[in-house]
């Protein structure tokens, strides 16, 4: 055997270690590209407002830790939607879809609030699984059409996207309990088809965050212990030795597609079925042909958190945090409209400087000396390289 | 004192949980061939990488004419007019043959790149030094002789006068071998310094000056190659003598393990078949091979009958049950064990850890997993009996991710993995293609083992030497089809020779079918 093999294995706690397992360099890169993007953003707000930058910026930076409830509220739909994308992007699939799935989700949830009738503590949590339900539907079409007939997912799923909207704009409008045509929005839902509140003062926060927490620890198991997990990475990494260890690619597609769609499914019911703080009234949905902007957030989240569940818990949380906190920098007189820029800036350059992930290591590395040493040095020779026969 | 063009002196290079490079010096002189040679992970790679800029050494100097240089990137070695064809290339496969030559130092005008000029030159290269390429065809379409060349021209479009072959021959065919052999004795005598890694000795008898050896990171020593022979280097190597002739006892053919009928298979490149007709059957307990030129339906054939691809027509039977329409999980679960030819694309998932590859034909079992559950423990205790029993070297043993480990110790991983699995039949293809002379005598005898132990092995390789050592009886394959039956006792490499390169036929003995 080894020789000159050192006793690094058993040596109980080593901090060097840790800072070279895996998740600990995508949690540093995570960090790294949040400071790009927070960087970026301030030069934005600087350009657009030289004297009240910095002020808009704190607020940006530490407004949302003065709502916290509601930093959690927001963060609900886009870690179920975060997970929808990451949970595909594990083997491989890109889910753009998770719009479309939201959508349906959410339409599935209103429907069993208005259509169906069911007692107080048995309403919502059928609401909740009837948006599941709804999503999986949404997420089982285009995994059917890759394995079936090899149909690229990221193109059934833009589809998708628009199919969904404009069939569920068509059904609440052609709806007479659920749209109200001259507020065009629907009804108010009622109370027994709202998720508990967590009670938090003055915040929408529900139960919801609590499962869509459980949901991604759940998958984090899921992806790391099981069989299914191991099948589903290992077609994300190499789907040629996958069919070799003759794993059944095909299904394993469907049956990826069906649960993420089912998890931005949620995601839809969780966001619709918010408890509203106002009493008598509800969350409501617009039938305006507009594609849900929560699911494109779940891909900054699932960027953002590695597509790693519990790294997308995290993105999530500070995804809602820095919205929460830009919406309050209009108390310094930014214009909204600078701030969803801002937003968008800082959450859309974190996840793509989270691509360039092992360019910016080497960045670093090359400037600030071998302290972020060869944390994946085994990552390199890959990109767009071929592998020789 | 000696004029080294090129001096690497005490490098020592560390990966986690192993010292790659150990304190090792290696002088190279301008003019001529320089092989390298050491056992799989011994550090030949790491060493090599070190030189091309792509790992800085932790100690040591580099450097180049008698003066100390530091090659912080590949961009640096290749100032210093140093170059590199890597053991898995580094080809862009959506880009063409020229696009790849040209990438990163295009010619340009005014920021338009002046393809034209390059092409020309390209061209002239190609010609001077018979590399034939074809500079419009994509990477992705062309063989990985073709792949290779281009990365040879590459080097020579740099006009890199150190030009580093890491393992170039283990991707070739005989004929191809040949020719590379010719084109780096010519870089040589027109003033070009060469190091060459190997593991095949009679290369480095026949093309190269000096050879230097290491073993397990340590530097043993540098040989002038004209008065040293095979056996002395391989001792040097592995600490031992090797044999190279295979021990084995005749063979005792019993029951019939695979029976293939008619097996006919559509090719991807071109409108006749790849495969026609294809007919024979293996025996328990006999070493069958079936031997070709590369590209004459052997992959194509061992796709079909391992289920990674569909056949047009054709039946097969594994252990008396067709298996014509199984899935491949179900032609494993009947007895097939699977040494595929690719390791990268199919053998292996590189990110996976050495543990992980090592069930991955297994994970499902109730040994490793019980309600869907993987037994984690079972898998950790597994493995590292296996990378033991099968001497797997790696930085950090069952948890090592295997990307990051020799080419070599990959290919062993997979062989003991399919060894290992409960099989009536053992598919090799290639089985010991980029492993050292110790690892290659090891898996021939566990080949042999396993014929012992009363399986069928049907062994597809393109080495005459392997083919003639190691099988009972030999199918040759040309342009699709069996054209002859060949014992080889009594046949000569010559023959094989014939054969395969159509020259010769016979029709297989129908007495084969008779059992
Ligand atoms: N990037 C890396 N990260 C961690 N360990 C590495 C890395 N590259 C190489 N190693 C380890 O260093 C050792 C030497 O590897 P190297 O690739 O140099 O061997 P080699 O002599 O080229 O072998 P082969 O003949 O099999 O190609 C091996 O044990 C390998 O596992
Ligand atoms: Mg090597």
């Amino acid at each position: 055997m080894q020789d000159n093999k050192k006793s690094s294995q058993k040596s109980g706690f080593d901090f060097r270690s840790i800072t070279k397992t895996k998740g600990f360099s995508a949690f540093t890169a995570a960090l790294l590209a949040i400071a790009l993007g927070l960087i970026f953003g301030l030069i934005v707000m600087t350009l657009a407002n030289p004297s009240k930058a910095m002020a808009g910026f704190r607020y940006v930076l530490v407004g949302g830790f003065s709502r916290f409830g509601d930093v959690l509220y927001f963060a609900t739909p886009i870690l179920m939607t975060g997970l929808a994308v990451g949970f595909a992007f594990k083997m491989g699939l890109f889910n753009i879809g998770a719009s479309g799935q939201y959508t349906m989700g959410m339409f599935f949830a209103l429907y069993v609030g208005f259509m169906v009738e069911l007692p107080a503590g048995l309403h919502w949590i059928v609401a909740i699984l009837a948006g599941m339900i709804g999503g999986m539907i949404w997420g089982f079409i285009p995994g059917i059409f890759k394995a079936l007939l090899n149909v690229n997912e990221v193109i059934t799923s833009i589809m998708f996207n628009y199919i969904g909207m404009y069939l569920v704009d068509m059904w609440v409008q052609g709806n007479a309990t659920m749209y109200i045509a001259s507020k065009s929005r629907t009804n108010y839902l009622p109370s027994t088809v709202q998720i508990p509140s967590l009670g938090v003062q003055g915040s929408n926060v529900n139960l919801g965050i609590i499962f869509a927490i459980l949901i991604a620890v759940t998958l984090f198991i899921v992806l790391q212990k099981t069989t299914f997990g191991y099948e589903l990475k290992a077609t994300g990494y190499n789907k040629y030795a996958a069919d070799y260890a003759g794993m059944k690619g095909k299904r394993n597609v469907v049956v990826t597609m069906i649960i993420a769609g089912g998890l931005a499914g949620l995601g839809g019911a969780f966001a619709i079925l918010a408890p509203s703080a106002i009493a008598g009234s509800s969350m409501t949905y617009e039938p305006i042909n507009i594609i849900a902007a929560n699911g494109f957030n779940g891909i900054a989240v699932a960027l953002l958190g590695s597509s790693n569940p519990i790294g997308i818990i995290f993105s999530a949380i500070f995804i809602s945090h820095i919205q929460r906190g830009g919406s309050l920098a209009n108390l310094v007189g930014f214009k909204p409209e600078i701030i969803d820029v801002v937003i968008a800036v800082i959450i859309y350059f974190s996840a793509f400087a989270m691509i360039m992930n092992s360019a910016l290591a080497k960045f670093v590395k090359s400037k600030f000396g071998k302290k972020v040493e060869m944390a994946n040095a085994n990552a390199e020779p890959t990109t767009t390289n071929k592998e020789a026969k | 004192m000696e004029n080294y063009i090129v001096e690497m002196l005490n490098i020592t290079k560390e990966f986690p949980g192993i010292i790659a490079n150990d304190n090792i010096t290696l002088n190279l002189k301008k003019g001529e061939v320089h092989a390298l040679l050491g056992e799989n992970g011994a550090g030949k790679s790491t060493l090599m990488s070190v030189l091309f800029g792509l790992y800085q050494a932790e100690k040591g100097e580099i450097r180049k004419n008698g003066e100390v240089v530091k090659i912080n990137n590949p961009n640096d070695a290749n100032a210093l007019g140093i170059g590199m064809v890597h053991q898995h290339f580094k080809l862009v496969e959506i880009f063409t043959v020229l696009e790849n030559i040209i990438l990163g130092v295009e010619p340009n005008k005014m920021g338009f790149i002046e393809k034209k000029e390059a092409k020309k030159k390209v061209i002239e290269l190609s010609e001077k030094y018979g590399l034939a390429i074809n500079p419009d065809a994509l990477i992705e379409n062309i063989s990985v002789g073709m792949q290779q060349r281009v990365e040879i021209l590459k080097m020579l479009y740099r006009e890199n006068e150190i030009l580093i072959f890491d393992e170039p021959t283990a991707v070739l065919t005989p004929q191809e071998i040949k020719e590379l052999l010719k084109i780096m004795r010519g870089f040589a005598e027109e003033g070009k310094s060469i190091l060459f890694i190997t593991h095949k000795l009679n290369e480095i008898m026949e093309v190269a000056d000096r050879c230097t050896v290491l073993r397990k990171g340590k530097y043993i020593g540098t040989v002038d190659v004209k008065t040293t022979t095979k056996e002395e280097l391989s001792r040097m190597m592995v600490g031992r003598d090797i044999s190279f002739s295979v021990d084995k006892e005749i063979s005792k053919p019993g029951e019939v393990v695979l029976s293939v009928n008619n097996i006919t298979v559509a090719s991807k490149l071109h409108k006749n078949n790849a495969v026609k007709g294809v007919t024979f059957d293996v025996r328990a307990g006999e070493i069958v091979c079936l031997a070709g030129i590369e590209g004459n339906g052997q992959t194509e054939f061992v796709a079909a009958l391992t289920g990674l691809e569909k056949m047009t027509e054709g039946s097969i039977r594994l252990c008396g049950k067709d298996i014509t329409k199984s899935s491949i999980r179900e032609r494993s679960i009947s007895g097939m064990s699977h040494i595929p030819e690719d390791r990268h694309k199919h053998g292996l998932v590189l990110e996976y850890s050495l543990e992980e590859n090592m069930v991955l034909q297994r994970y499902w079992e109730s040994k490793f997993q019980n309600k869907g559950f993987i037994k984690f423990d079972a898998v950790r205790e597994y493995s590292e009996g296996l990378i033991k029993q099968f001497d797997v070297r790696s930085g950090q043993g069952p948890i090592t991710v295997v990307r990051s480990m020799s080419g070599g110790n990959q290919q062993k991983a997979i062989i003991a993995r399919e060894i290992d699995k409960k099989h009536e039949l053992l598919v090799a293809v290639q089985p010991t293609r980029g492993l050292d002379v110790g690892a290659i005598e090891y898996i021939h005898k566990q080949l042999v083992a396993t014929r012992d132990a009363g399986k069928g092995v049907l062994l597809v390789s393109l080495e005459l030497e392997e083919v003639m050592n190691v099988s009972d009886r030999i199918l040759v394959m040309y342009e699709g089809e069996i054209v002859g039956e060949l014992d080889p006792k009594t046949t000569t490499v010559q023959e094989l020779g014939l054969y395969m390169s159509g020259a010769k036929r016979n029709t297989v003995k129908e007495t084969n079918h008779a059992g």
